[in-house]
């Protein structure tokens, strides 16, 4: 019981830091791989890349629509491209590029949404990308990835650029601490993991598997209550074997996501888990469907309940429910 | 208002600009300091709206594409009456309603924008209604220079001439700068009045901070009978404190306290 893995103490980086590291290191062996933006350089943090790699970066200006037929067409002769523009933008405003370019043509872009969920704060809802998840879902050939921490997006990031078929991964921009230790295993579809115990299952995705390991660990410490917690990096395709697993003993089930609580990681869940005869307990927690509450990314995430107490305290009003 | 007038409106302006995007810990400097003047001229001189008629279905509207500069807008708004000042110490703040971008919620904002490209298109569509309703009210929208890319911008511009809206008046606030770089290197629009002209629009250049020019200009509109009208106004990003003028950092940068207190000692 307890954490399969313990958390290590090193100086934690934006998982975009390391997005935009990894890509420098890979560039330096592979001349084919090539980054485009929207002047989107500077909130991507590529500007060092900018500078090293300067024939290995095309920039479009402001037209993210233009941006994902640009990376769909470069990708269709073999290049190893990489479209880097706000979460936001890409997919919203790229949508049909990305559903019909990329996707339907199957040209192996990796779209990569930068400053995802709610990390612009008060700039408001028309920087946030609280639909990506349910709008992506249901786009046929498009794997769907939200890292949790620097380990996770260095080696997403890896397997992204050998990937032969189109992936979108998001990113936020705070410092993340790592959950894992280096040599845990990482594979695209494949959950992780990161906390084990029998009495609860939380099952978060991206920068929000942080407070619900820490939640999971506040609920033991505090209510001796043992809870998994499973870092979901991979939304679709979703593991299944996965989730399969930590349902069997019918423990109750909490989701958490910096998503719109339609169309997401929770749904998602919930639809594998009904669809087979499971019945656990289950609550989704994210972003109700209204206009987000003013405030950083912090208090947003705060009002919402997708904090450390806020998830504990929903995952201990399920549990009192239910007995 | 008479261009001395004009002239010390846009000191306080400025110095406003700057005092809340400092209270907020955020904004976009540069850019609003690039358009607080053709602001200033548009919203003291020329439409028709005041908070007694901002829901009147004959106001002007004015639809700020550059969503980002918002705190210019704010600072005018608020000197026109339309929401009292001091709510403006509340930007950004947990659950204010003043956002970092135009929204609805605030009394005088005709659209929420925030993502580029989008300004035009509700402009046209709100220009058409007039002809089609025979009012005579008129439609302004503020461009950046950097989102013209955004091809939702020559669809729009198409369209405007393709419905010979001379009720329609874009104004680029052409500072030459966005978040990368010169636009001219990151994506060149240039030549932009060539461009327009081939669309179908009635083009003039002025310089966006002189308020005479910018006064002529639009007492000129439609600068031709049955065409959209373009302004490209000439300004200078971060203009008005020596240090932010064309430079790139400023574009979203906050004055730290020695910074601010330079800023506004410039300002007078
Ligand atoms: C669709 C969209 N893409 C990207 C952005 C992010 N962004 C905000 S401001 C800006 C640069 C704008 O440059 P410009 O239009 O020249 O504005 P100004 O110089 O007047 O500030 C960018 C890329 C956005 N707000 N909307
Ligand atoms: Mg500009």
């Amino acid at each position: 019981m307890g954490d399969v893995i313990t958390t290590t103490s090193a100086t934690y980086l934006a998982n975009l830091d390391v997005f935009s590291g990894t890509l420098q290191k890979l560039a330096a062996t592979n001349r084919n791989l090539l980054v485009v933006t929207s002047d989107s350089r500077g909130s991507g943090k590529l500007v060092p890349f900018a500078q090293n790699y300067p024939k290995q970066l095309i920039e479009v200006g402001i037209a993210e629509q233009n941006l994902v037929g640009v990376a769909a067409g470069l990708a269709s002769t073999g290049k190893n491209v990489f479209a880097v523009s706000p979460a936001c933008f890409l997919t919203a405003r790229s949508f049909e590029q990305i559903k019909t370019d990329v996707a339907y043509s199957n040209n192996p872009v990796r779209l990569v949404g930068i400053s995802a969920g709610v990390s612009y704060g008060a700039l408001g809802s028309t920087h946030h990308s609280l639909h990506d998840f349910a709008a992506l879902r249901a786009v046929n050939n498009l794997t769907i990835v939200a890292p949790a921490d620097n380990f996770e997006s260095e080696q997403a990031i890896r397997q992204a650029a050998e990937l032969d078929t189109p992936i979108y991964i998001r990113f936020g921009k705070k410092p993340m601490p790592l959950l894992t230790e280096a040599n845990c295993p990482f594979e695209l579809g494949k959950g992780r993991l990161v906390r084990q115990g029998d009495d609860l299952v939380l099952i978060a995705t991206g920068e929000t598997v942080y407070p619900a390991l820490q939640a999971a660990r506040h609920l033991d410490n505090v209510h001796g209550i043992q809870a998994s917690v499973v870092s979901m990096h991979t939304i679709k395709p979703l593991d299944y074997e996965l989730l399969a697993r930590v349902a069997a003993k019918g423990s109750p089930i909490v989701t958490v996501e910096e998503h719109s609580i339609f169309g997401g990681l929770g749904e998602a869940c919930a639809s594998f888990l009904m669809s087979n005869g499971y019945r656990n307990p289950f609550r989704i927690m994210g972003i109700p469907d209204e206009y987000t509450v003013t405030g950083s990314q912090t208090e947003i995430m705060d009002h919402y309940g997708l904090s450390e107490s806020g998830i504990a305290d929903r995952a201990l009003a399920l549990l009192n429910n239910q007995s | 208002m008479n261009t001395n007038e004009l002239v010390r409106k846009s000191v306080e302006y400025r110095r406003k600009i700057l005092k809340y995007i400092v209270g907020a810990n955020a904004g976009h400097t540069g850019g609003s300091l690039s358009c607080i003047d053709v602001l200033n001229v548009l919203y003291n001189n020329v439409l028709n709206v005041s908070p007694e008629t901002a829901k009147s279905p004959t106001r002007d509207r004015y639809i700020q594409s550059k969503g980002h500069t918002v705190e210019a807008l704010y600072v005018v708004l608020a000197d026109q009456g339309f929401f009292p000042e001091s709510d403006l110490e509340t930007l950004c703040q947990y659950k204010s309603h003043y956002i970092g971008h135009p929204t609805k919620k605030i009394n005088g904002v005709e659209q929420n924008t925030g993502s580029l490209g989008h300004g035009l298109s509700l402009s046209v569509g709100t220009a058409i209604s007039a002809k089609l309703d025979d009012l005579d009210f008129r439609v302004f929208t503020l461009l950046g220079d950097g989102e013209l890319p955004e091809g939702s911008n020559w669809e729009a511009a198409l369209l405007a001439s393709h419905y010979k809206l001379d009720n329609l008046c874009a104004i680029v606030d052409k500072n030459t700068l966005q978040i990368s770089g010169p636009t001219a290197d990151v994506c060149n629009t240039d030549p932009l009045d060539d461009k327009f002209d081939a669309f179908g629009w009635a083009v003039r250049h002025v310089d966006g901070h002189d308020f005479d020019a910018l006064q002529a200009a639009f007492d000129a509109l439609p600068f031709q009978a049955g065409k959209p009208s373009l302004i490209i106004a000439h300004t200078v990003k971060g203009k008005g404190v020596s240090f932010m003028e064309n430079q790139l950092k400023w574009h979203h940068g906050v004055p730290n306290p020695a910074q601010y207190e330079q800023a506004m000692s410039e300002l007078i």
